[in-house]
């Protein structure tokens, strides 16, 4: 749940259109986990739910694209069903955390002073507790329930926003364009519409799945040790525990939440490469 | 000198401002967490007083007066934060026992873990980033790049189940958990201290690479000294600022770490007895287990602050932020 996010430093020639491919190809793998995960459960139309007792453990094969698991349920359909709730919880948490968060840091660098002691003191007393601690805490305050959890990821993912968006708005404000608008009597909205946001967009995509990312993975950690979502959801963290004991006879059955796990966080961190591969 | 008075003050008010929060902030989830509990508390409370058996609702009605459990909710929420303030955490409702005996106990169990790891990720990131930083290009440099790649990628949990089903289970050489064999504690830190490897290599790198090209180590060269010398008494102080940072940022990653590698583990910690306590909907527990945690945190982070101005005389002056 924390990242350390560079700045985007101007680099240049070879280094920068090296790191822009990168970037590209990071951005593709999300893209693709995400379509998988939206269109997904529709095209495979398989209930991730039902059970065929005759046929566990099956190989891969034409029925059922990567097996099925020791209930004899189809593995791609429950994986495609984990990939859209994981993705979906992330992004709605990160959305809803980057809207606070950006007008925070915006308003802290706007305003100096005793605004921003007090929001940076806010900030700082979310940073007491780890993410992973938070998200926790509010799980066990509802077991297995989706709202526990997106509360507690939003809360932790703020801090992140906040802080990009003081430190990337300084500079904005401070420069010409700004002044020019307020001396020809332009209000705050639009200096934030015309000036700010342009400027953050970029930085902020990046963070946008930067965080969604960590909290697919802060989501998979905690139904990895149980105190998540609740079986028989689908979620990728419940279906490695669930394989796990099987990684001997169906290897394959615990390749498949790993590997998607795995493309994840190499297309984040692609995301956010510099030039120094990181 | 009054400089240096400012610099230590921030930070000591930055973490004590910490302090402050991670008490009200988990202290207000947990109250309402026991405000949650299913069934009544005043009924829950007589019970464990009286037995089972002799609960009345006489009874109840009387510890609910005494303890004050039909006050409004913000009146119950300050006496609850002001138990915390009092440093009273209660018992633990699954064994009876005070919270702070449990958690003194389990908390000397997270340091080791987190000590060994600290160890492990020192032994092997700090070599590889030295050698690759002086030698850039080479062949271990690349070796440790995509070492480092790989092993960032994989989040802890990935990396506990494959180092126990790779050296554990199929090589039979160290115990898979618990607690009670010497050498269990080398799975849960190399999970752990290679993660953290990883990054430190590659920082240092970068910090090695840029205290070789600076032009206290040059004039160091120009003077006589070899390489060797140069290295320790010019590079490596200047090295040595980014990693401590470098470690400061990534204590979450090491907190977070301990909470699922123990569980995986079975490493009697803190991270361990938080997790069970929220399986056993043990409040007082879950409370003491995450202030522990928090607190193990902000320390760390202020142990680390402590370091960058120890070793960056600019920072204490106030000119490099």
């Amino acid at each position: 749940m924390n990242g350390s996010l560079l700045d985007a430093s101007a680099l240049t020639g070879r280094r920068s259109r090296r790191a822009a491919t990168r970037r590209r190809t990071g951005f593709c793998i999300l893209a693709s986990v995400a379509v998988f995960s939206l269109f997904g459960p529709a095209v495979i139309g398989i209930d991730p739910a039902r059970q065929t007792l005759a046929d566990t453990l099956l190989p891969p094969g034409a029925a059922h694209w990567l097996g099925t698991d020791v209930l004899g349920r189809s593995v791609l359909a429950r994986l495609a069903h984990a990939a859209r709730l994981s993705l979906g919880l992330a992004l709605l948490a990160a959305v809803t955390a980057a809207i606070p968060g950006v007008l925070l840091g915006v308003v802290a660098s706007w305003r100096r002073g005793r605004i921003e002691r007090g929001l940076v003191m806010l900030a700082d007393a979310v940073l007491s507790v780890p993410g992973l601690l938070l998200v926790l805490l509010f799980a066990a305050l509802a077991p297995g329930r989706y709202w526990a959890l997106y509360i507690g990821l939003s809360l932790s993912l703020w801090v992140e926003y906040f802080r990009v968006a003081r430190a990337a708005s300084r500079p904005v404000l401070a420069g010409d364009a700004v002044q020019a608008s307020r001396l020809l009597g332009f209000g705050p909205g639009y200096v934030l519409r015309r000036h700010l946001l342009p400027a953050l967009a970029p930085v902020l995509g990046t963070l946008l799945a930067f965080s969604a990312a960590q909290a697919v993975l802060a989501l998979a950690a905690l139904g990895f040790i149980g105190v998540g979502l609740q079986p028989p959801t689908p979620e990728l963290g419940l279906m490695m525990i669930e394989f796990l004991p099987h990684y001997e006879e169906a290897p394959w059955l615990i390749a498949a939440p790993v590997a998607l796990l795995m493309l994840l966080v190499f297309g984040m961190m692609l995301l956010v490469s510099e030039g120094e591969p990181a | 000198m009054s400089g240096k008075r400012t610099a230590w003050g921030g930070i000591l008010l930055r973490r004590a401002v910490q302090i402050v929060a991670l008490g009200l902030l988990v202290g207000t989830v947990c109250f309402f967490m026991a405000r949650s509990l299913p069934g009544d508390m005043a009924t829950r409370i007589a019970a464990g007083r009286y037995g089972y058996d002799l609960v009345s609702n006489a009874a109840a009605d009387a510890v609910r007066i005494e303890l004050g459990l039909d006050r409004p909710l913000w009146l119950a929420l300050l006496q609850w934060w002001g138990e915390i303030a009092r440093l009273d955490l209660g018992t633990s409702l699954v064994t009876g026992n005070s919270v702070w005996s449990e958690v003194v106990h389990q908390l000397g169990a997270t340091i080791d873990l987190a000590v060994a790891s600290l160890a492990v990720a020192v032994v092997v990131g700090l070599p590889l980033g030295t050698w690759s930083g002086l030698h850039a290009g080479g062949c271990i440099d690349r070796l440790t790049l995509a070492l480092a790649v790989v092993l960032r990628a994989v989040p802890p949990f990935l990396l506990a189940v494959l180092l126990m089903v790779l050296v554990a289970v199929r090589l039979g050489a160290l115990p898979v958990a618990g607690d009670h064999h010497v050498g269990s504690v080398l799975l849960p830190a190399l999970t752990l201290g290679l993660g953290l490897a990883a990054g430190l290599a590659r920082v240092t790198r970068a910090a090695m690479r840029e205290a070789a090209a600076s032009p206290s180590f040059e004039f160091a060269r120009t003077k006589g000294l070899s390489d060797r010398q140069a290295l320790v008494r010019h590079g490596l102080r200047q090295a040595a600022a980014p990693v401590v940072a470098y470690l400061g940022v990534h204590a979450v990653f090491l907190v977070e770490g301990a909470v699922v590698v123990e569980t995986l583990f079975a490493w009697p910690g803190i991270g361990h007895a938080l997790v069970h306590a929220v399986f056993g909907r043990d409040v007082p527990m879950i409370q003491g287990a995450a202030l522990c945690m928090g607190l193990l945190f902000v320390v760390f982070n202020l142990l680390v602050d402590a370091g960058c101005l120890a070793l960056d005389p600019r920072r204490r002056r106030g000119e490099a932020a």
